[in-house]
């Protein structure tokens, strides 16, 4: 055994020791409750009559009906229950919302045998899970070790696929098949559907043959075909690109730096105030003399010499005041991410510090 | 052939989309070419996917080192797309109850929720938050103010570092009000409006023009270098 795995492992074995006696001692740590709530729709009418004579849409709902929400979805409806009764054109599911463990004592005081409030299996086990990802993560700070290349190799998989069905829900199916199948999706996804133009239907077999050809890629031979889609890819970022950065950036940051390079700032009586005019003079003169030193920083077409070399330098030490301050504010953003995970692992999972009263310590 | 069609593409492209900020009569053409845009990136997750798999079932028939990993974010990137495709464990929004798949993949204690909340969010913030150490590290090993610059650089960062904690109201809270000015947190909002408003504002302007120049060479057919092949 190596140095390295003898200090994992003494590491272990004392953190698992010091989790155990937490564990002991008072509330315990790490669980999660949640709050049940049966929710019941009604159906429309024309879903229902359509239920009537196809059911299968419907009932495929229902075996997509929650599984980690435990949504056991009694779905009843006029073709389905032959014993119909007023609920035949209702669908019902359960909701499990998280409780504070204050919440959840107060319910078992109340009443020992409630089953309102109870403990979330699947949520205790993630927000354990959620505690071993960032211990492995910032195990990384001590050497590189196989904790931390498991949550690595999580974190590119996960996210991939994240991204990919984020992509499918929110722009393949209301925009893609939204057009080329709108009854499938108008019954499956969305009711709301607007009816497809022709010339939009049109557009999106375009968009279907161009993503097609993108895919050509992964096969060994015609690679050349799949640069259509990305010369379009190209040409339209570049068309959105110019104006949008020419408007917002361009055009409104000159605009804002036409500043008056005097202000007079008045006080409530309308007397002049002497030091918050020189001040907000200052202010503005510092500001517009910045931008454009900072410029001519940035214009290589003149030789840096003379007055340009000036007010090139004076550029440079704005530029390092831009770049101190957004160092700073770059560590700032860092160690508030830091403070929260290290907070999520001392308030949520152990149970150490109550900031927010959840548990009433 | 394999570049004059291509090229001609991103040139009707890019101006069709330039066109309809500019003129009313084509602003659905624009609207259009968005959409087709927007469809286009959502198959390219595909071929990121595929691209993905392949490399690591490569990794994995080769018994490279580290294989293991591979099974992992393959399993993991399997399992994720399966349940957020499929929307397991999502119960009709209660705007469609007729259509079962109406409801949202991040409604609370839904499956891809339940990998939202427990593996994305603390996977990616605390490999963010890991970066406050080592920036904090490389500023250690690197800062030094051995000229005009460095010294205006550190002190801004100082400033703004402190002007933004308690450290920095307790170390100049003390100065009197006529010199409150001077204390840190006036002095970091001071250096943030005027000083770095003034350096930002000019890296903007800065790349707006970059953007505006190297968009108009390729829609021009200047620029070919995207083709890959060099400039020809």
């Amino acid at each position: 055994m190596t140095r390295q795995s003898k200090t994992w492992l003494v590491l272990g074995a004392v953190f698992v020791a010091l989790l155990v006696a937490r564990g002991m001692i008072g509330q315990g740590l790490g669980r999660v409750y949640v709050k049940r709530t049966d929710v019941t729709v009604k159906l429309p009418e024309a879903a229902v009559n359509n239920a009537a004579g196809a059911p299968s849409a419907l009932a495929s709902g229902s075996t997509n009906a929650s599984t980690t929400t435990a949504a056991t979805q009694a779905m009843e409806t006029p073709a389905a229950a032959s014993t119909a009764s007023s609920s035949a054109t209702t669908i019902s599911w359960q909701e499990w919302k998280q409780v504070t463990p204050l919440e959840f004592n107060a319910a078992q005081k109340a009443n020992p045998a409630q089953t309102e409030i109870t403990l979330s299996w699947p949520r205790t086990i993630g927000l354990w899970l959620a505690a071993f990802f960032t211990l492995a993560i910032f195990s990384f700070l001590y050497a590189d070790n196989p904790f931390y290349k498991i949550a690595e190799s999580l974190v590119v998989g996960v996210s991939a696929a994240y991204w990919g069905v984020i992509g499918f829900w929110d722009t393949l199916v209301p925009k893609m098949f939204g057009a080329l199948t709108p009854g499938l999706v108008k019954s499956l996804v969305q009711p709301s559907l607007v009816a497809p133009e022709k010339l939009q239907q049109i557009s999106m077999i375009f968009a279907l043959i161009l993503g097609v050809m993108m895919l050509w890629r992964l096969l060994p031979r015609g690679g050349w075909i799949s640069a259509w889609p990305l010369a379009f890819i190209v040409g339209v970022t570049a068309g959105l690109k110019i104006v949008s950065h020419v408007e917002s950036d361009l055009m409104a940051q000159a605009a804002a730096t036409m500043k008056p390079l005097f202000v007079s700032v008045t006080d409530a009586s309308g007397a002049t105030n002497m030091w918050d005019s020189w001040w907000a003079s200052v202010a503005n003169v510092l500001l517009v003399a910045g931008v454009i030193c900072c410029l001519a920083y940035f214009f290589f077409s003149v030789e840096h010499k003379g007055v340009v070399g000036g007010a090139a330098r004076v550029g440079i030490w704005y530029l390092m005041i831009t770049f101190g301050a957004s160092f700073g504010f770059t560590v700032m953003g860092r160690i508030a991410l830091l403070a929260a995970r290290v907070e999520f692992l001392f308030d949520d999972w152990l149970w150490l510090i109550d900031p927010n009263h959840f548990r009433g310590l | 052939m394999k570049r004059i069609i291509p090229m001609w593409i991103a040139i009707i492209g890019g101006f069709a989309m330039m066109l309809s900020s500019f003129v009313p009569l084509a602003e659905s053409a624009g609207e259009m070419f968005a959409d087709v845009f927007n469809v286009v990136a959502a198959i390219a997750f595909v071929l990121g996917a595929g691209s993905l798999a392949k490399q690591h079932l490569e990794k994995l028939s080769r018994r490279d080192a580290g294989w293991g990993y591979s099974i992992i974010t393959l399993g993991s990137f399997l399992i994720t797309l399966f349940i957020g495709l499929g929307k397991i464990g999502i119960h009709p929004n209660e705007q469609f109850p007729q259509a079962p798949y109406s409801g949202s993949n991040e409604m609370e204690g839904s499956a891809f929720g339940w990998i939202y909340e427990y593996m994305i969010t603390p996977l990616t913030s605390t490999m963010f938050a890991l970066l406050a150490f080592f920036v904090a590290s490389a500023a250690f090993r690197a800062f030094r103010a051995k000229n005009t610059e460095a010294i205006l650089l550190l002190v801004t960062a100082f400033i703004v570092l402190l002007g933004r904690t308690f450290a920095g109201v307790v170390l100049t809270g003390w100065f009197p009000d006529w010199a409150s000015g001077l204390r840190l947190e006036n002095l970091s909002i001071y250096v943030m409006q005027v000083f770095n408003t003034a350096g930002n504002r000019a890296i903007m302007i800065g790349i707006a023009l970059g953007v505006a120049a190297t968009g108009l060479r390729i829609l021009f057919g200047i620029d070919r270098s995207w083709l890959g092949g060099g400039d020809a």
